[in-house]
């Protein structure tokens, strides 16, 4: 009969419905309708997704490309810089435009904010822009070059004028060689900044260091508490939860600072080292204000990012697995290693990258109790952001950390597959 | 029936009238630095000024106000009215137009006549902004922890073998260089022309190596006090006003060591587009002028930025401590002392601190 059926139907022939219209059609509209409605629902978490999030990152990211400090206050040089790419220091046409650019700036008050700029690349710009730019305003005429390098003889150098022409253009990826540790040499190569100054690329490889100890101590941790949690009798493993929870439930600075209570120099336990005689008084144990801190502060904060998904995963898994491997013979360890563990596994890839993801960005605890050797690259994004005010490093450095976090996503994906991840 | 209608009558002038002097009165927003020098203002500016002229003042801080006020300006979204900035800060924002200019002509003179120009310390008026405090930063160590002899200069602060134990200091180049090549035997007047030469820079960086690895360094001005207190360092760097109050108000065993202390300037400025602009201004004629610099004393260890306080300065607010002697400016305290540069950090703060913090993070 079915197969009758299926052979009435002629391909050529489209169906109806009973009220003539195609079948196709009306089911088309049927379900655009549905997602609409969706759509509107998600509206509302869209625009503000939209409006907070992913505006601001775009703008922030267009910072470290974008910088037209220079080329706005400074137009009629800018102007000279395009019109002639191969001079070096130009000759009176270059230093007419320079001078008389200085005297705006002087008027408009701007010259600190070019010489702001071009002092990332060459210390001591700022002065120099700032004093000459009070001279030039009071210049009557020309010649413009001969008194300008009677102000600073600096003005004559060529390595000046290879600074102020890549500062002029407003598009540049000079704040990503800064965030690598490069820079411009007197020639103009790229090259590597003097060793006593390279930070950033340092910086990134202890982050990502710090990040994978931090996130494997978190399993080591949390997986024996995960498992205690999902195969408990509910009434103690509820009370389990809480312990779990309510530490995720205080305040991040609240547990950061506890955490120097109990282990600073004078801490809870280090006094209690003292008192039973293990070190001396003048042989306490330096447990804050560096490295091992930052660990240990961060692994406490992020454990429930690692129980959580374990826990949701192992809670899925019937015990009557493990129960049947033991029956068949297998010893607890290889009932554990072969039926077990492969189930939890996306339990541990989600908690893993949570906890990875998120500790790459981690400020204020580093900053807390990191001392110099526990500081991770955020402090110094958050550095350029609040002090030294360079927001166009602060974003290359942030968009370099979200490319990492990207790539790193995409490793995950190829090798595990984040289908096989299970938040909760 | 007759004292029911009078008194709702003189409800009515009375919200009447309460209407009139909402309308009058206007609200300032003030951003300071936070704990007892914020409380200082307070009880010295900010609450005699609302009682004289009936405005609001609401009173905000951050661990350093400069940085909101580039982020405001910049994103044309101001909501401070007046904010308390540093020295290098009031001259790079002025210079960056990030500022509204202060004619210094329109502060009040002194009570003896004397213009506000003659009458505010030298270098306390710039273009955008006037002075309400010297501060200085200094090194303190707690009397109880040390027995025999106690440091007394610069160099002690960096002999660990001398004086074994942590220091605290602050996380930045800025007041530690000068600090290490004064204790490398540098005079306080010859700071910064041995820090401009590359040699200096490394001579700074290679004293503060030698303690590199009992520094605790901290950040927001009230750490320093607190690391002290809790026995986490022998001896800070602290501003000495916190230390003052600490050892003052709360009884502690700091004494501060002048020698090679660094003078500073804490400055009111109003960001450019401040929404309360004139407001703002009659607020900053009020709070620097003679009276009300020297009522500051009262509450913080930090000097007056006119002359013509100096003399009013009395007690403190227990009643008993005279503040002349705790003041950064009195003479005492000045015999080993460098005033900070700030030609010096805006050309190269962003050069020094990149290799700072290479330094302190590199292993």
């Amino acid at each position: 009969m079915t197969v009758s059926a299926a052979d009435s139907i002629d391909p050529g022939v489209p169906l109806v419905t009973p009220d003539g219209r195609p079948l196709k059609l009306a089911l088309a509209q049927a379900t655009r309708r549905a997602r609409i409605r969706a759509f509107a629902l998600v509206v509302p978490l869209l625009l503000f997704v939209l409006v907070t999030f992913a505006f601001p990152i775009g703008q922030m990211l267009y910072l470290s490309i974008h910088n037209p400090v220079f080329s706005d206050h400074m137009p009629r040089l800018t102007a000279y810089l395009t019109e002639h790419p191969d001079v070096q220091v130009p000759g009176e046409e270059g230093f007419a435009a320079l001078a008389l650019d200085l005297a705006d700036a002087k008027k408009n008050r701007t010259a600190g904010r070019i010489g702001t700029r071009v002092n990332y690349e060459r210390p001591g710009s700022n002065s120099l822009f700032k004093s000459s730019a009070r001279k030039a305003a009071k210049f009557k005429g020309p010649p413009y070059k001969e008194k300008l390098l009677e102000i600073r003889s600096d003005w004559g150098e060529p390595h000046l004028w290879n600074v102020m022409r890549r500062a002029s253009a407003q598009h540049t990826l000079d704040f990503y060689a800064a965030a690598l540790d490069l820079t411009h040499d007197e020639n103009g190569d790229l090259s590597q900044v003097s060793p006593e100054r390279r930070i950033y690329v340092r910086l990134f490889w202890r982050t990502l260091f710090l990040s994978a100890v931090i996130a494997f101590l978190c399993l080591l941790l949390g997986y024996p508490v995960a498992h205690l949690l999902a195969t408990l009798p509910l009434r103690y493993s509820n009370l389990l939860m809480i312990l779990v929870l309510l530490p995720f439930w205080t305040s991040l600075l609240v547990r950061t600072t506890s955490w120097i209570a109990l282990m600073q120099s004078q801490g809870v336990i280090n006094d209690i080292l003292v008192t039973l005689g293990i070190v001396g008084d003048d042989g306490r144990v330096q447990m804050m204000y560096n490295q091992f801190g930052t660990i240990i502060a961060m692994t406490h904060i992020l454990l429930p990012f690692m129980i959580l998904p374990l826990y949701s995963v192992m809670k899925t898994i019937p015990p009557s697995y493990v129960r049947a491997a033991r029956s068949l013979g297998a010893t607890p360890l290889t009932a554990f290693i072969k039926v077990y563990f492969p189930q939890t596994t996306p339990g541990i890839g989600a908690g893993i990258l949570l906890v990875f993801i998120l500790a790459i960005g981690y400020y204020i605890t580093p900053a807390l109790v990191g001392g110099s050797s526990g500081q991770l690259i955020s402090n110094q994004i958050a550095f350029h952001m609040q002090k030294s005010l360079n927001w166009s490093l602060a974003a290359a450095l942030g968009a370099i950390l979200l490319f990492m976090v990207i790539l790193l996503y995409w490793v995950y994906d190829r090798l595990v597959g984040v289908d096989k991840m299970k938040l909760g | 029936m007759k004292t029911t209608t009078m008194l709702a009558s003189a409800a009515i002038v009375a919200s009447l009238s309460a209407t009139a002097f909402t309308v009058n009165a206007g609200e300032i927003t003030v951003m300071s630095w936070g704990g007892a020098y914020t409380k200082s203002q307070v009880e010295a500016y900010y609450k005699p000024w609302m009682a004289a002229t009936g405005h609001k003042l609401k009173s905000v801080d951050a661990p350093n106000p400069a940085a909101p006020i580039k982020a405001q300006v910049t994103a044309k979204n101001v909501s401070i009215d007046v904010a308390d900035v540093e020295y290098s800060d009031a001259v790079r924002y002025c210079d960056e137009g990030l500022l509204e200019t202060i004619d210094a002509k329109q502060l009040p003179a002194a009570p003896d006549g004397t213009s506000a120009e003659d009458d505010f310390i030298e270098g306390a008026l710039t273009d955008c902004a006037v002075a309400n405090i010297v501060w200085s930063t200094i090194f303190a160590y707690d009397a109880s922890k040390i027995s025999g002899a106690k440091p007394t200069t610069m160099a002690d602060f960096f002999d660990t073998k001398k004086f074994p134990g942590k220091r605290g200091l602050r996380k930045g180049a800025k007041a530690n260089l000068e600090m290490a090549l004064m204790a490398d035997g540098v005079p306080a007047g010859e700071v910064y022309k041995v820090l401009g030469t590359s040699d200096g820079v490394k001579r700074a960086f290679a004293k503060m190596a030698q303690i590199k690895s009992d520094i605790v360094w901290w950040e927001a001005g009230a750490q320093a006090p607190q690391l002290l207190a809790d026995g986490e360092v022998l001896m800070t760097t602290a501003y000495n006003g916190r230390i003052f109050n600490a050892a003052v108000d709360e009884n502690k065993p700091f004494v501060i060591v002048w020698d090679g202390q660094i003078l500073d300037f804490d400055l009111y400025v109003i960001p450019k587009g401040a929404p309360n602009k004139e407001l703002a201004l009659e607020f900053i004629k009020y709070a620097t002028d003679t009276q009300r610099l020297a009522d500051q004393a009262k509450y913080i260890a930090y000097g007056p930025a006119r002359k013509s306080s100096a003399p009013l300065i009395g007690l403190f607010m227990d009643g008993k401590t005279k503040m002349g002697p705790h003041m950064p400016t009195a003479p005492a305290n000045m015999k080993n002392a460098l005033v900070n540069n700030f030609e010096f950090w805006a050309d190269r703060d962003s050069e020094l601190n990149e290799r700072f913090n290479a330094w302190i993070t590199a292993n």
